[in-house]
C-alpha cells in the first residue's frame, strides 16, 4: 500500500513542475511583451521559442509522449509527422502569400487603402 | 490481445486520429489569420483591441484546468475518490470559468462594434478563437456526463479508459492555446 501511494505521490509531482514550468514560460512571455524588453523579430523569435519549449514540456508531462510504457509509439510519431505537415502548411502559405503582395508591390494594407480609394470613386 | 483490448487499441487510434486532424484544422486557421492579421480594413488592429492581462488571466486559468485534469486521470486511476472529485470539478469549474471570459470577450468587442464582420482580421479571429471556445464548450459537456457517470458507477476499467481519453482531449485544447496566446494575443498586442 505504501509502495502505491509512493508512487502516486510521485506522478503527481512531474505534474507540478510541468505545470509550474509551462505557467513560468507564460508569464515570461507575458513579462517580454508588457515590459517592452525586446522588439520586432528578436521579441516574435523569443515568443515562437518560449511557446514551442511549452509545447515540449506539456507533450511531454502532460500528454506523456515519451513514456514507452504508457504510451504506445505510434502515437508519438504520428504526432511529430503532424507537427511536419503542420510546419509546412503554416510556413508555406506565410511565403507563399508575402511572395505574392511582394510581386503585387503593396503591401496587404497598403492594398486595402487602395481598394477603399477605388471604392470611394465608383465603378 | 484478447477482444477487449483490441477495441481498446482500436478506439485509442480513432480517438487519437481524430485528434491529429483536429490539429490540422487548427493549423489552416491559424496560418489564414497570421496572413490576415494586417487587413484591418481600416479599423484598430489586435494592438488596440486586446488586453494582454485579460488574456493571462485566461491563459493560467485554462493551464491549471488542464494541469488539475491529468492530477484527476492520475487520481482516478490510483483510486482516489475524494482527490479525483475534488480536481475533477475544479477542472470542470475552470473551465467554465474560461470561457465566461472568453465569450464576455466577444460580446464586449462585438458591442463595441468590432464584430466578425468588419475585416477580414477580425472574421479570422473569430473563427480561430471561438472554434478553439466551441471544442472548449464541447469539452465541458463531455466532462459534466464523465463526471456524472463516475459518480452513479464508481471507478471501473471502461470508465477509467474513456477518462484517458478526455484528458488527452483537454491537454491537447491547452496545447492550442499556446499558440492562441502567442501568435493571436502576444504577438498581436507587441
Amino acid at each position: 500500500m505504501k509502495k502505491v501511494l509512493s508512487a502516486y505521490k510521485q506522478e503527481r509531482s512531474r505534474y507540478t513542475y510541468a505545470y509550474l514550468l509551462a505557467a513560468g514560460l507564460t508569464f515570461a512571455a507575458y513579462a517580454l511583451v508588457v515590459g517592452k524588453l525586446l522588439e520586432g523579430t528578436t521579441l516574435a523569435a523569443a515568443l515562437l521559442g518560449a511557446a514551442a519549449l511549452q509545447l515540449y514540456v506539456q507533450s511531454r508531462y502532460f500528454l506523456h509522449l515519451d513514456d514507452k510504457k504508457e504510451t504506445p509509439r505510434w502515437r508519438l510519431v504520428s504526432y511529430m509527422f503532424t507537427w511536419l505537415t503542420l510546419l509546412i502548411v503554416v510556413v508555406g502559405s506565410l511565403w507563399i502569400m508575402s511572395n505574392l503582395n511582394y510581386n503585387m508591390m503593396m503591401s496587404p494594407n497598403d492594398m486595402t487603402k487602395y481598394m477603399l480609394e477605388q471604392n470611394g470613386k465608383g465603378f | 490481445m484478447n477482444d477487449v483490448e483490441l477495441k481498446r487499441d482500436k478506439v485509442q487510434l480513432g480517438f487519437w486520429l481524430y485528434i491529429m486532424t483536429d490539429c490540422m484544422l487548427f493549423a489552416s486557421l491559424f496560418a489564414t489569420y497570421m496572413i490576415l492579421r494586417g487587413a484591418t480594413n481600416g479599423g484598430p488592429g489586435g494592438d488596440e483591441l486586446f488586453s494582454l492581462t485579460f488574456v493571462l488571466v485566461e491563459t493560467v486559468i485554462l493551464l491549471t484546468s488542464s494541469y488539475l485534469c491529468g492530477i484527476a486521470n492520475l487520481a482516478l486511476r490510483h483510486g482516489k475518490r475524494k482527490e479525483f472529485f475534488a480536481t475533477f470539478g475544479l477542472t470542470i469549474a475552470l473551465g467554465i470559468a474560461f470561457l465566461a471570459m472568453e465569450l464576455t470577450e466577444f460580446s464586449h468587442l462585438i458591442s463595441e462594434g468590432h464584430g466578425p464582420a468588419t475585416s477580414a482580421f477580425l472574421s479570422a479571429f473569430f473563427t480561430l478563437v471561438g472554434l478553439h471556445g466551441a471544442h472548449i464548450a464541447v469539452g465541458i459537456l463531455w466532462a459534466l456526463v464523465l463526471a456524472w457517470a463516475l459518480y452513479r458507477q464508481g471507478s471501473n476499467e471502461d470508465l477509467q479508459r474513456k477518462f484517458g481519453l478526455f484528458s488527452i482531449y483537454w491537454h491537447f485544447l491547452d496545447v492550442v492555446w499556446i499558440f492562441i496566446f502567442t501568435i493571436v494575443f502576444a504577438l498581436g498586442v507587441a
